[in-house]
């Protein structure tokens, strides 16, 4: 259809006799492709290929290892502590922020935007959206110091509030991760309000007011109305936390650098170290390989899932 | 929030409703204190979540303007004995800090630009043009989004070692141009799939080409879209680590982010300093926030549900 040539209705002083083919719409999809390839594509295969190879890096030796560097990791104990981690991590950053923050948008949606103004829940929004525009850097050095155990800001609250045995927030292995995941979560809230109180407002308020009139109290409003009309939303943001949650790499290495005792390493730190601190770069390598296989399945996976569900509504 | 209090319509329930509520709530007493009370406690709930969550700033506020002494005497909690400078001057004396703002200032208004552009140019060709396997290259474009930055590092970094362009602000520059533009084209791709259909046949028959079409045309209707865009990738790339921390590795190349992290990481742990430091590394973005709160507001939902 696009192809036809579009019919000229004024004749224009036309240079040539024959009219121009017009460009193909592919050429303006050529710049992209380009770039596409020489920052994405090609460098993932040749991650993939580098995978096969025992390689300090640089101008070192390169050996062909096969599978070796995958054999090695399926028996790294460190690497799979680095997913079990994972699961913490998506649960601080998208399990609890979502459940949180749809409860956050609902009430700000209809009640607080209700009662007390639309002004009054804009700057609440707007509270809880602030850390995420912070730079990860920041964030990771700001709680670094909060948590600092000799004299943090929390612990100097616990002190006061006369708690004598202070936790080592960041420095035991028992509680550190959980530590990561209390800063993660503050990091994360917004994001949940914001995407979810927009999509409150494409639901009919008629249907909260015939509700309303039938006496269904706010939590029943909430289960009834509110989630099943903004399941996609959810879902949306779910899946985007999801991945994000498992490419995380920033505050573990400002705030643990995967310690104590590497209770806190995540695959992305774990291929980090591997490259430019052990100077391991196939097994690096091979590791990287395996996270974007797992994000991909994931991802994939709750694709399919959303679609399926979708299919079953109909 | 500063921005929003020039002429904002502050929107009220509507009257015959608060009348209908009113009566409702004359008729039984009991009922009217505890819906009351309710409220206030709803309110409540979420100003302390709010207080929670602006608690980190306050401390970053404060500890910043406090002297090193007072700081040691009276913890990190006390309001400042006497506002002072000195953690600042302390920092800037030892970064260059016009030369970092300087590089991410370039580097993350470039990717901006160039960005937009990039992403604006393919979704042209997959909206409007609907080039055949359209869907498939959407997706394969999302594996920018998707894929893990470890997954590409080495690569880029020996690659960016081979053209010369380690240590250099263009490497960085390069990579987050088509990382954005990946996630752009997918965004606006969908906004254009909408695109009214007889605005782009009435300028054919006007005889306007493709390239025309998306120039005059389809540009200027899609500017705000692409504004938002734009304010969204200019705060994406000022706010990246990992990439810029592996490639770019001295002082003078950095952006403010990594030399933040580069400070802390040096363990001199002077506290009022880091404090300084960090709200200098996230004072151009706390503007850009104020600036365009609305903006980023939408864009994050347009983001999330396109």
């Amino acid at each position: 259809m696009t192809a036809t040539t579009p019919p000229r209705a004024r004749p224009r002083p036309a240079p040539a006799h024959r009219p121009r083919r017009p460009v193909s719409y592919w050429a303006y999809l050529l710049p992209m492709g380009v770039g596409f390839g020489l920052i994405v594509l090609v460098p993932f295969a040749v991650n993939v290929w580098y995978s096969f190879f025992s390689w300090k890096g640089g101008a070192a030796p390169r050996t062909w290892v096969g599978l070796e560097n995958y054999r090695e990791l399926l028996q790294d104990d460190v690497f799979w502590r680095s997913f079990g981690n994972t699961l913490y991590l998506i649960g601080a950053v998208a399990v609890v922020p979502t459940v949180i923050g749809l409860v956050l948008a609902a009430l700000l949606f209809d009640h607080i935007g209700r009662s007390f103004g639309a002004r009054a829940a804009s700057v609440l929004r707007a509270a809880y959206y602030l850390p995420q525009i912070l730079p990860i850097a920041v964030a990771g050095v700001l709680w670094s110091w909060i948590l600092e155990t000799r004299d943090g800001a929390l612990n100097s609250v616990l002190r006061s509030l006369g708690v004598t045995t202070l936790p080592d927030w960041l420095g035991d292995p028992g509680i550190a991760l959980w530590s990561i995941m209390l800063m993660l979560v503050w990091l994360q809230i917004g994001y949940p309000v914001v995407v979810l109180m927009s999509a409150l407002q494409r639901v009919d308020p008629e249907l909260y007011e015939a509700a309303e009139l039938d006496g269904a109290g706010w939590w029943r409003r909430f289960r009834a109305i509110t989630v099943p009309h903004i399941r996609t939303d959810i879902y949306v943001v779910v899946l985007t936390a999801t991945i994000g949650a498992m490419k995380l790499f920033a505050p573990v290495l400002i705030l643990t650098k995967g310690g104590p005792e590497s209770s806190t390493y995540v695959p992305s730190f774990f291929s980090y170290r591997n490259f430019f601190e052990l100077s391991r770069v196939g097994y690096g390598a091979a590791s990287a390989t395996v996270l974007a296989v797992v994000i991909g399945l994931v991802a994939g996976g709750l694709i399919f899932w959303q679609a399926r569900s979708v299919e079953a509504d109909r | 929030m500063t921005t929003t209090t020039a002429a904002a319509p502050v929107r009220r329930p509507d009257p015959a409703q608060r009348r209908n509520g009113r009566r409702r709530r004359s008729r039984d007493r009991r009922l009217s204190v505890a819906l009351l009370g309710q409220r206030w406690l709803v309110l409540l709930l979420a100003v302390v979540v709010g207080v929670g969550m602006l608690l980190p700033f306050y401390l970053l506020v404060t500890n910043a303007f406090k002297s090193g002494a007072d700081y040691s005497r009276r913890g990190p909690l006390a309001l400042p004995a006497e506002w002072t400078l000195s953690a600042f001057e302390r920092y800037l004396s030892s970064v260059d800090y016009p030369q970092l703002l300087a590089n991410s200032v370039l580097i993350a208004g470039v990717v901006a630009v160039g960005g937009v552009v990039l992403a604006m140019l393919s979704a042209y060709a997959l909206g409007i043009g609907r080039v055949r396997g359209r869907t498939w290259v959407v997706f394969v474009l999302l594996l920018a989004t998707i894929l893990p930055q470890e997954a590409l590092i080495y690569p880029l970094f020996s690659g960016a070692q081979a053209v010369g362009l380690q240590n250099s602000v263009w490497s960085v520059v390069i990579i987050f141009v088509v990382l954005q533009a990946a996630f752009g084209t997918y965004l606006l791709s969908s906004v254009l799939g909408t695109f009214p259909h007889e605005m782009l046949e009435a300028a054919r028959v006007d005889g306007a080409n493709r390239w025309v079409l998306l120039t005059r045309i389809v540009t200027p209707i899609m500017r705000p879209t692409m504004s938002v865009l734009l304010v969204f990738f200019f705060v994406w790339t000022w706010n990246e680590f990992f990439i810029p921390m592996i490639m770019l590795i001295t002082p003078k190349a950095q952006t403010i982010p990594i030399a933040l992290a580069a400070l802390k990481g040096q363990n001199t742990l002077d506290v009022t300093q880091l404090a300084a430091a960090s709200l200098l590394s996230l004072l151009p973005t706390l503007v850009f926030f104020f600036l365009f709160q609305r903006t980023l507001t939408r864009g994050v939902t347009a983001g999330a549900v396109k």
